[in-house]
């Protein structure tokens, strides 16, 4: 990520370091304010309605610029407030593949008898991300493109708030030490030969016979075992489902780098990624072989997630 | 609850009635000053904008709100044939702020849209400073605030934004008052005024004919109000004098230029004190009581006894003046003096001069020529009405000899010039006659329709005196006031024509206040704050101290407000504080309990090192339990458990006790 010059001051003026996987609370040494343009812009207004009310003498509009300028200087008091006391703690984060999003959990807490309105959290450089409310606690998720597989963290986020009026901007860096493990991405391509029962590779394609009925799909489901008009009953945001189909015994498989088709380190990943987790669908054992290491055939959740931890992980040796 | 947005600066739908109706509130007083066609097309901007927010239909493309721009901006560049200028200024204002309503695209352009109201709201008091001015701007204030308020929050309903936009606005009064009162105050102008903030209000004659005061005595607005030292003297010596008419062109009494030479005033009863608040008329005459004893630095009195300020009245002004209700004036009279006021325009009125000049030959006296006239007045067919019939070319001689009916000045024009034909010097004399006193603040309060135009005459030995032949027609003019004169059935000032007790009573305390709020509030001005500041103890040249208060004053009112919204109130939990007291009584027991052990684990422990305590302390964690870990209770029942938490903490400290 390449940052500016005036990024990086930036960064170097406002606190950089880490702040610990605890909670955060927002104190008054955490906290910037500034005007917003619309604040000048009122401010600007106000100069020249007092040149206006001097110049007409008027009396009723000393009193409304003195009111409303003590109403700019109020709203800069609430709108510290607004950020003020807020105490954060990040959650734990489910991982996710390349090419989605990490949704990282935060738990917001509310000062005692406080609440806190209009929050705007910004990664850095980035845009908006999510607005919030929060009067006592609430949890929200900040959604992060994952681009590369291993751990990713969680960027340094920017919390803002214009809240009141929107003449000023209060605003506070947050660095929670949260990262989340990022798979690589399946690549759908179709499961090696399997094993016979003794080790020895068997022919045919059991399991694709009779319909034993649907389960979610998974991104390295291949859209052909798509149940669309069963998936299109289903009522909100599910996943598609996946016909499975059973037959004969379940074979057993060994996913192993050299049977990858000849190219990069992250193209093989992903073609193992999609194989375990096809694998795993079809409820197969399965064994997980990579140049540092070897996972022994398994099944079964926990199994899976070691493979895929393996994979993400790569070129550390499997645990 | 969080959710990702689509742009963060996209203007809310549901903001928008928000802002139409903060930016209607602060347009809507502009609708009667602005020209018609404009207050109209803003009308029709509106109600645009208004169906086009409830379709959720597309704004109007750029290109057609320029046009509308141009429209509006030529049509104005020629209803005020400029521009550049205050009221011009405001109609482009208005119109921009109003085609503005169809342009609310972003939160940005939403934010310059409440700016700009903000700043019409100061323009409105071009035209008043009223009190019912003062609270439609604060309504339109607040409604601005809940707009600027929903713009940054969707998650409050109309009424909690409402009350957080009043609680936003109520916080700073505080301050803006310490501002108002201490922010040093520069008298205006700063670059100078326009022609059109001069707009003539007061209708006082500065010259006098038949009809000119007519439609004056129509408005019941207040021209001044006087308050006396001692108790005010009978209506009936009340002649507030403004302009002295010397020369009569045709049927017109004019002015001369004014004279420096003062008048030869001899004081015959003491001087009486009074102040006296008048309102912005654009002219100079201060109104004073007959004769000035005492008037300010700022005043000049003329050769015929008017006081004329130096400056010409733009603002309410104060002053503090004297008069001596009884004295003599110019005894003396120069003989140029004399000659000046017995001149008469040749050829006009003939009837009138003849009958004059009749009199001269036939009476022997000019005291006896004055007689003769008010006695005329008194007998013919003469009468008093606000509605006299027009008048020819020699109109002074139509009302003596054919209509016969007339007001007071067409009683003091035609009286006038009878005794300048009959060897009398005469003139007139232009003011404000009687007033009403305020039972509720003791003012007196002299309206418009109080205007009145009398005589003087020369009389060897007596000098000028004062002759009001309105008094020989119609004395309840002079006794009672001009609703008690006019017959049944005359049109009447509206606020004047009040005559059932009730309302006379709720406008006195109308005018009550209105005269409070000018006097404490509107009278705020740099020589006010000078007196303020005075009587604080600091020097109006002291400006380190003046701004030591002003900073001091502000820093405290902000830090305490500061500390009021940040100031985190601990949470009350009767059930908690009992505990931690259950907690301090242990530790004086040497049962030392970290802050965050377990109840069942503590109670284990004081079995263990203080087994007395052990019975006593089983209770309170019982209770402590059930309250706190136990199925939600309703408040009663919960303040229930919570005093018996209390009971049994006290019974451990018994316990600790003995």
């Amino acid at each position: 990520m390449g940052l500016s010059t005036v990024d990086r001051v930036k960064t170097a003026f406002f606190r950089r370091h880490r702040d610990g996987s605890g909670s955060i609370r927002l104190d008054r040494r955490r906290i910037y304010i500034l005007p917003t343009g619309a604040g000048l812009l009122y401010a600007l207004t106000l100069f020249t309605m007092l040149l206006g009310a001097i110049n007409y003498s008027l009396t009723l509009g000393h009193l409304l610029v003195f009111l409303l300028a003590a109403l700019g200087l109020n709203a800069m008091l609430h709108t510290f407030r607004n950020l003020y006391g807020l105490s954060l703690t990040p959650g734990p984060c489910t991982p996710v593949f390349v090419g989605e999003s990490v949704h990282f959990p935060l738990r917001l807490m509310a000062a005692p008898g406080l609440a806190h309105r209009a929050l705007e959290f910004l990664p850095a450089g980035g845009s908006l991300v999510c607005h919030a409310q929060c009067s006592d606690s609430d949890w929200i998720t900040l959604p992060v493109p994952a681009s590369r597989r291993g751990w990713l963290s969680l960027p340094r986020i920017k919390l803002a708030s214009r809240y009141p009026l929107g003449l000023f901007v209060a605003w506070s860096w947050l660095q929670p030490e949260v990262q989340a493990l990022v798979y690589p991405a399946p690549a759908t391509t179709p499961l090696p030969s399997p094993l016979a029962a003794g080790g020895e590779l068997a022919s045919g394609r059991e399991g694709d016979e009779d319909f034993a009925g649907f389960r979610a799909r998974q991104p390295a489901d291949s859209p052909r075992h798509v149940a669309w008009k069963a998936s299109s009953r289903q009522a909100g945001e599910q996943p598609l489902l996946i016909k499975q189909f059973a037959g004969g015994s379940r074979p057993e498989y060994r996913l192993d780098w050299h049977d990858c088709m000849p190219g990069d380190v992250e193209a093989r990943l992903s073609q193992l990624c999609g194989w375990v987790l096809a694998a795993e669908a079809a409820g197969s054992r399965y064994s997980l072989s990579l140049p540092g290491g070897e996972i022994t055939g398994g099944h079964g959740p926990a199994h899976c997630q070691r493979c895929l931890e393996a994979l993400a992980l790569f070129p550390a040796a499997p645990a | 609850m969080s959710r990702p947005l689509a742009a963060p600066a996209a203007l809310e739908h549901a903001a928008l009635p928000w802002l139409q109706a903060a930016t209607v509130a602060s347009l809507l007083p502009h609708a009667g000053q602005l020209p018609l066609w404009l207050s109209l097309g803003c009308a029709a901007v509106l109600a645009w904008s208004l169906t086009q927010a409830l379709r959720l239909g597309r704004l109007p493309p750029r290109w057609l709100l320029l046009l509308l721009v141009g429209i509006g901006a030529t049509g104005i560049a020629i209803e005020y044939r400029s521009l550049f200028g205050r009221d011009p200024g405001i109609a482009i204002l208005v119109a921009m702020a109003t085609l503005k309503l169809l342009e609310l695209r972003s939160r940005r352009d939403a934010m310059v849209l409440l700016t700009l109201c903000c700043f019409l709201l100061l323009t409105h008091f071009f035209h008043s400073q009223s009190i019912p001015t003062a609270a439609w701007l604060l309504a339109a204030l607040w409604l601005i605030i809940a707009a600027l308020l929903r713009l940054q929050t969707s998650i409050l309903a109309p009424r909690p934004l409402l009350r957080e936009a009043a609680r936003l606005g109520l916080q700073a009064i505080p301050l803006g008052l310490l501002l108002f009162i201490l922010f040093p105050r520069i008298s205006g102008p700063l670059w100078g005024l326009p022609q059109d903030a001069q707009r003539a209000r007061s209708g006082l004659a500065e010259q006098v004919e038949p009809g000119s005061i007519a439609d004056l005595a129509l408005s019941g607005e207040i021209a001044f109000r006087v308050r006396f030292d001692q108790a005010p003297p009978h209506r009936r010596l009340l002649y507030w004098r403004g302009p002295v008419l010397e020369q009569l062109q045709g049927n017109a009494w004019r002015p001369l230029p004014t004279r420096r030479e003062p008048p030869r005033i001899e004081a015959i009863s003491p001087a009486l004190g009074y102040e006296s608040t008048l309102e912005p008329s654009r002219q100079h005459w201060l109104l004073a009581l007959d004769a000035p004893g005492a008037w300010p630095v700022a005043a000049e009195l003329t050769a015929n006894l008017s006081l004329r300020s130096r400056e010409p009245l733009h603002e309410r002004q104060r002053v503090r003046l004297a008069a001596h209700l009884d004295y003599r004036y110019n005894r003396d009279a120069t003989p140029t003096e004399l000659q000046r006021n017995l001149r008469l325009p040749g050829g006009s009125n003939p009837r009138s001069q003849a009958l004059g000049r009749q009199w001269q030959e036939d009476i022997a006296t000019p005291r006896e020529r004055v007689a003769q006239a008010l006695q005329l007045f008194a007998q013919a067919p003469f009468s008093y009405t606000l509605q006299p019939p027009p008048l020819g070319q020699n109109a002074i001689d139509d009302f003596l000899f054919t209509t016969r009916r007339g007001f007071c000045e067409h009683y003091a024009a035609a009286f006038a010039l009878l005794m300048r034909a009959a060897g009398v010097p005469a003139r007139v004399v232009s003011g404000y006659q009687g007033g009403e006193l305020n039972p509720i603040d003791g003012y007196l309060e002299v309206r418009q329709s109080d205007a009145h135009a009398w005589a003087e005459v020369w009389l060897a030995g007596e000098g000028w005196r004062r002759v009001d032949p309105t008094a020989a027609i119609a004395p309840e003019r002079i006794e009672l006031g001009l609703v008690a004169a006019l017959p049944v059935g005359e049109p009447l000032p509206l606020l004047t024509a009040l005559r059932a007790d009730w309302l006379l009573a709720l406008r006195h305390r109308w005018d009550a206040a209105n005269n409070a709020w000018n006097q404490h509030f509107l009278g705020y001005n740099a020589e006010r704050q000078r007196q303020w500041l005075a009587a604080l103890g600091v020097a109006a040249d002291d400006w380190q101290r003046w701004a030591l208060l002003l900073a001091g004053g502000g820093g405290l009112l902000l830090a305490g407000l500061a500390a009021r919204l940040l100031w985190q109130r601990p949470r009350r939990d009767p059930l908690r504080r009992e505990w931690e007291r259950a907690l301090r009584i242990l530790a004086r027991h040497q049962v030392n309990c970290p802050p965050g052990a377990a109840p069942l684990a503590l109670l284990a422990r004081v079995d263990e090192l203080a087994p007395a305590l052990a019975p006593a302390f089983a209770r309170v964690v019982e209770i402590y339990l059930a309250a706190r870990y136990g199925p939600p209770a309703p408040p009663p029942v919960a303040e229930a458990a919570a005093r018996e938490l209390r009971a049994a903490v006290a019974q451990l400290a018994k316990g600790n006790r003995f």
